[in-house]
C-alpha cells in the first residue's frame, strides 16, 4: 500500500520543530505503525539524511515506552491499542498520516517524536507505593484480599505508565495516570495505612508537575491503550474529599 | 584453571543459613558512606537498588529507558513459582529445588538453586506486602497454577501480566527509595564500560543518551542487572534495547562469561511475516493445552488453506512421536520438532518458516465460549498482530528466542571474578544450568535483588575501606578516553550500510548455525563469517549525525558492535561444547530416538571464558559441578 507521512521533526528540546512530508509507496499492510517507521528510517538514512526519533522498546504493548498522536489520536486509531501493536492494515491505501509527539507541557519534547514522561516517576514517588521494607512482610496468605478487590485493583494496576491519558486531554491533565495508582493500592488492605497521605501527595505533585485539571471529558478513558476506566478517577476525588478532612488527623 | 564457586558445603538445607551468618556485615552507621551503581532497572535491578537503599546505602542506579518502569521484566507474562504448597499437593522446597536441577538438565550449581528454592517463599510474601495484585481464589486466599509441566501448582499469577506486576512492585519500591533520597535514579542513561582500579571494578562510564555527555560514576562496588543477549539473534522476544554492552564490556575488563551457547527458544510464537520484521511475539505457552500441533504430511500441500487439507493428509507430529506427553513435550523439544518439518519442506505460512496450532478439535468439544475464557484475550492478540482469527483458522506458530541461561560468571555470592563486580538476574549464568523452567525467571531476578545481594554485597563491603574512587585517577579518565574514541570511530566511518542491515545478517548467521540445533560444520562456518562481517560493520557502517545528541542510530551501533564480538565466543561455546544439554542441541549428540545426549563425563562443568582480544581465541576456565542431592538421570517424554 502507499501512504503519506506528515511527521514531525524537531531536532532538540530548544530547537523549534515543523512537519516534514514523506511519501511511503510501498507499505505492506501486515507491517507494525513503528516497522512502517523502521523502513522509512532505512531509507532516510540509506540517502545520507537523519533518521526520525520516536521511543520504543517491547513491542508488544506492555512497556509503555512507544505512544504517538496519529491522526490526532493517542496511539492511532483502533481501541485498546498502543502504537506498537498498531498494524499498517487499519490504515487505507493513499491515507495522509499525521504523526506527532504527545503534547504537554509536561512532557517536553527531546527530539522529534520522543517526550521526557519523568514527571509520571515523579507521582509515583510522591506516593505512589506501600512502605514495605525488603523482609518485612507477613505469610502472602496472612490477609485474605476478597477477589472482588483483588479484580478491581488489577484493572487499574494494568496501567503501562505510556501518558495517553495526558495526550488525549484537552487539559493535558494526568487524572487518569494518578487515579490508577491511587486506585490499585486503596483497593487493597495492604495500601490502607497510606491511603489519604498518599492520594494527596500524589495529587499535590502532580499539580505541581504542571498537568491541567480534570474536567471530566473521558478522552484519557478512550484514548488508554489499557482500557482504565473513568471510575478510578472519581474513586480518587471521593479519597481526596475524605483526605481533606482527616487532614488534621494525619501527621504531615 | 578450575575456577571455585564459593559455595559452602555441608548439608544443602542449611548452607545459606550458615552462610548467611558468616558473612560480615556492615555497622548501620558505616552504610551510608559506602556508594553502590546498580546497572538496569528490571526486577533483579529495581529490587537490588530498593533494598539497598532501605539498608541505608548510598546507590544510583541507571537504565537505557525513559523511566524504569519500562524494563523488559514487565513483558513476561505466565507467572512465578514458589514452594509455598498452599495447594497441599506435595510441594516443597527440596521438590522446587529437584525440578530445577532436573530442568536445567544438569547443568545449574545445587548450592544455588537450593538458595533460590528456599527464598522463593519471601518473594511471593514480599511482592503481596507492596500491592502486587496476584490472583485469588473466592476465599481472598492465592491462586496458583500448573505451569510449564510442573506437576504441583505452584506458580503465582497475575492474569498474564505477571512480570508487569511485580516490575511495577519493584519500581514502586525503588521510586520511594528515591524520594527518600538513598536511590539517585538517570534514566536515558547507559553504561558504556566497567572502570576498574587495582583489580577491583570501581565505577563505570555512562552516556547520557539525550545529551550525549560521557561521564565517570565512582563507587565501591558495581552491580550489573541487565538482562540477557537474545538479541544477538536481531529477532527475539526481547524488547528492541537489550543489549549486551554491560557485560561485554565487563568480560573486556577480565570478567568471565559463563555457557554462552545456553539459549532458550519458545516454541510458540508469532512467525515471521516478512523482512521488515522488528521483533517476535510470545503467544503464552498456555496454548498448547488445548491446540493440536500440525503440518501437511506432503509438501505439495503447503500452499493450500488449512481448511482444504484432509484429516489423512495432517502430520500431528507431536502427538506421533511423543505419545504420552503429545502437545505438552517440553520447550526445547517442541521447538526443534518444529524446525525439524520446516526444514523438511512442510512448514506453512510466509516462508515456510511455521507450524499450525489448531484449535478446531477443541473449539468442537468445548464449545466455542470456553475457549473464548480461557484464550480469549491471546486470540485477540494474534488476530491484531496477523489479521488472521484462530476461531477460523488454525493459528500459525514458530519458534523464537526467548531467554539466555548463559551470563557472566558468578560465584556463590553473585561476584564476579572481579572483585566488586556483581551480576545479578538474566545477566549471570546462575541457577537455571542448560535451560530454564516457566515462571523461574521471575523468581531468579528477585531472588538476587530482595534477598541475596542485601547480604552478600555487605561481606564483600565490610572487607573494604568505604570512599569511592575519584573520577580523576588514571584508570577513570583512561577508560573514559576509550569510551570517546569508540564512539568518535563508529561516527567517523559514513559508510553506505546502517546499523540495523548488519544486525539483521548478524543474527540470521547466528540463528542458522547456532540457533535450535547445531553442528561443527555449521558453527565452524560462523566462526569464519562472523569477523568478516564485524570488519565490515566497522569499514562500512553509517551512523547520521554526532555523539552530543538524542542518536538512535549511535546507541544501535555500540550495541551492535558488541554483538558483533559477543556472537564469535558464543558460537565458540557451542563447538566446545561436544554434548547436548538442555538448550543446546548439538545434532552430533543425540540419542537413537534424536533427543539430547549429555555427556556428564566430560562436560559436567560451567565454561567460564576469559577475553583475550578481540578475534583471539578466549581462555577456558572449568567450574566442576558436582551433584550430590540430585543424580544425572536422562530425560524422556515418550
Amino acid at each position: 500500500m502507499k501512504i503519506t507521512l506528515h511527521i514531525w521533526r524537531q531536532k532538540s528540546a530548544a530547537a523549534e520543530g515543523s512537519f516534514a512530508t514523506y511519501p511511503l509507496p510501498n507499505i505492506s499492510e501486515n507491517m507494525s505503525f513503528l516497522e512502517m517507521l523502521d523502513v522509512l528510517n532505512e531509507e532516510l538514512q540509506q540517502k545520507g539524511e537523519d533518521p526520525v526519533a520516536f521511543d520504543h522498546d517491547c513491542r508488544e504493548g506492555i512497556c509503555g515506552m512507544c505512544g504517538l498522536m496519529i491522526n490526532g489520536s493517542a496511539h492511532g486509531p483502533r481501541a485498546l491499542t498502543t502504537t506498537c501493536q498498531l498494524h499498517m492494515r487499519s490504515f487505507k491505501d493513499g491515507e495522509e498520516i499525521w504523526v506527532e509527539p504527545w503534547r504537554a507541557e509536561a512532557f517536553p519534547v527531546l527530539k522529534d517524536l520522543c517526550v521526557d514522561r519523568g514527571a509520571f516517576d515523579r507521582i509515583i514517588q510522591a506516593g505512589g507505593y506501600v512502605s514495605v521494607r525488603a523482609g518485612a512482610a507477613p505469610d502472602a496468605n496472612a490477609i485474605p484480599v476478597p477477589k472482588h478487590d483483588a479484580d478491581a485493583a488489577f484493572d487499574a494496576a494494568t496501567c503501562i505508565g505510556c501518558g495517553a491519558c495526558v495526550a488525549a486531554c484537552p487539559n493535558a491533565s494526568a487524572m487518569l495516570f494518578t487515579a490508577a495508582k491511587v486506585s490499585h493500592l486503596g483497593h487493597l488492605p495492604q495500601g490502607q495505612p497510606e491511603r489519604y497521605t498518599r492520594v494527596r501527595k500524589m495529587v499535590s505533585q502532580m499539580d505541581a508537575e504542571g498537568f491541567g485539571s480534570c474536567t471530566n471529558h473521558g478522552e484519557c478513558e478512550a484514548a488508554c491503550p489499557k482500557g482504565i476506566s473513568l471510575g478510578h478517577i472519581a474513586r480518587l476525588n471521593r479519597d481526596l474529599v475524605v483526605a481533606n478532612l482527616k487532614r488534621s488527623d494525619v501527621p504531615e | 584453571m578450575e575456577l571455585n564457586g564459593n559455595a559452602p558445603s555441608g548439608p544443602i538445607e542449611t548452607r545459606w543459613e550458615r552462610h548467611r551468618f558468616n558473612m560480615k556485615l556492615v555497622n548501620p552507621a558505616n552504610k551510608r558512606k559506602f556508594e553502590v551503581i546498580v546497572v538496569g532497572s528490571g526486577l533483579a535491578g529495581a529490587s537490588a537498588a530498593a533494598t539497598l537503599g532501605e539498608l541505608g546505602y548510598r546507590v544510583r542506579c541507571y537504565c537505557y529507558q525513559d523511566s524504569p518502569r519500562r524494563a523488559h521484566s514487565i513483558a513476561a507474562q505466565g507467572g512465578i513459582n514458589a514452594a509455598k504448597n498452599y495447594q497441599n499437593d506435595g510441594d516443597s522446597v527440596h521438590r522446587l529445588f529437584y525440578d530445577t536441577v532436573k530442568g536445567g538438565d544438569f547443568r545449574a550449581r545445587e548450592s544455588n538453586v537450593h538458595r533460590l528454592a528456599e527464598i522463593s517463599v519471601n518473594i511471593i510474601d514480599q511482592c503481596v506486602a507492596q500491592g502486587v495484585p496476584f490472583a485469588r481464589e473466592y476465599g481472598g486466599l492465592l491462586d496458583n497454577r500448573s505451569f510449564g509441566g510442573a506437576q504441583v501448582s505452584r506458580t503465582f499469577y497475575a492474569r498474564g501480566q505477571t512480570g508487569q506486576q511485580l516490575l511495577l512492585g519493584a519500581y514502586q519500591a525503588l521510586e520511594r527509595q528515591v524520594a527518600a533520597g538513598t536511590v539517585k535514579m538517570d534514566t536515558r542513561t547507559e553504561m558504556m564500560d566497567v572502570i576498574v582500579i587495582d583489580g577491583k571494578a570501581r565505577g563505570i562510564v555512562t552516556r547520557d543518551m539525550v545529551t550525549g555527555k560521557l561521564e565517570c560514576q565512582m563507587a565501591d562496588a558495581v552491580l550489573l542487572c541487565t538482562g540477557g543477549y537474545g538479541n544477538v539473534f536481531y529477532l527475539s522476544t526481547n524488547a528492541k534495547g537489550c543489549n549486551v554492552m554491560a557485560s561485554w564490556r565487563a568480560h573486556r575488563r577480565g570478567a568471565y562469561f559463563a555457557n554462552p551457547c545456553y539459549t532458550q527458544i519458545h516454541p510458540t510464537c508469532i512467525p515471521v511475516s516478512g523482512d521488515y520484521q522488528s521483533k517476535l511475539t510470545l503467544m503464552s505457552e498456555s496454548l498448547r493445552n488445548d491446540g493440536r500441533v500440525w503440518v501437511p504430511k506432503k509438501k505439495e500441500d503447503v500452499g493450500r488453506a488449512a481448511s482444504s487439507i484432509a484429516e489423512a493428509d495432517r502430520d500431528y507430529y507431536l502427538e506421533r512421536k511423543y505419545p504420552s506427553f503429545g502437545n505438552l513435550v517440553p520447550r526445547d523439544i517442541a521447538s526443534r520438532s518444529a524446525k525439524e518439518v520446516c526444514d523438511e519442506g512442510r512448514g506453512v505460512g510466509p516462508g515456510g518458516l511455521g507450524v499450525y496450532l489448531d484449535f478446531a478439535d477443541a473449539i468442537a468439544r468445548l464449545g466455542r465460549s470456553t475457549i473464548e475464557s480461557r484464550y480469549g484475550n491471546l486470540f485477540d492478540m494474534y488476530e491484531s498482530i496477523t489479521g488472521e482469527s484462530p476461531y477460523e483458522m488454525p493459528m500459525r506458530i514458530y519458534p523464537a528466542v526467548h531467554y539466555t541461561m548463559g551470563g557472566l560468571w558468578v560465584d556463590y555470592n553473585l561476584m564476579s571474578n572481579v572483585p566488586g563486580l556483581f551480576v545479578l538476574g538474566e545477566a549471570n549464568f546462575s541457577d537455571h544450568g542448560a535451560n530454564r523452567l516457566g515462571a523461574s525467571a521471575l523468581m531468579q531476578g528477585l531472588a538476587d535483588g530482595y534477598f541475596v545481594i542485601p547480604y552478600t554485597l555487605g561481606n564483600y563491603l565490610a572487607q573494604i575501606k568505604p570512599g569511592a574512587s575519584d573520577a580523576k585517577a588514571p584508570e577513570a579518565v583512561a577508560t573514559l578516553k576509550e569510551v570517546e574514541a569508540r564512539i568518535a570511530k563508529l561516527l567517523s566511518i559514513k559508510g553506505k550500510r546502517t546499523v540495523d542491515s548488519f544486525h539483521r545478517e548478524l543474527g540470521k548467521l547466528c540463528w542458522d548455525k547456532c540457533g535450535m540445533a547445531r553442528d561443527a560444520q555449521g558453527l565452524k562456518e560462523a566462526l569464519l563469517r562472523i569477523p568478516m562481517l564485524r570488519e565490515e560493520f566497522w569499514q562500512n557502517v553509517f551512523i547520521p549525525g554526532v555523539g552530543a545528541e538524542l542518536n538512535q542510530s549511535l546507541e544501535k551501533a555500540l550495541r551492535v558492535a558488541d554483538f558483533f564480538e559477543f556472537a564469535e565466543l558464543m558460537v565458540r561455546d557451542a563447538l566446545n561444547r561436544e554434548e547436548s544439554c538442555g538448550g543446546h542441541f548439538r545434532t552430533e549428540h543425540q540419542t537413537p530416538e534424536g533427543e539430547a545426549a549429555r555427556n556428564d563425563e566430560a562436560f559436567s562443568y560451567v565454561a567460564a571464558w576469559e577475553f583475550k582480544g578481540v578475534g583471539e581465541a578466549p581462555e577456558l576456565h572449568k567450574e566442576k559441578l558436582e551433584f550430590e542431592y540430585v543424580k544425572p538421570s536422562q530425560r524422556s517424554y515418550k
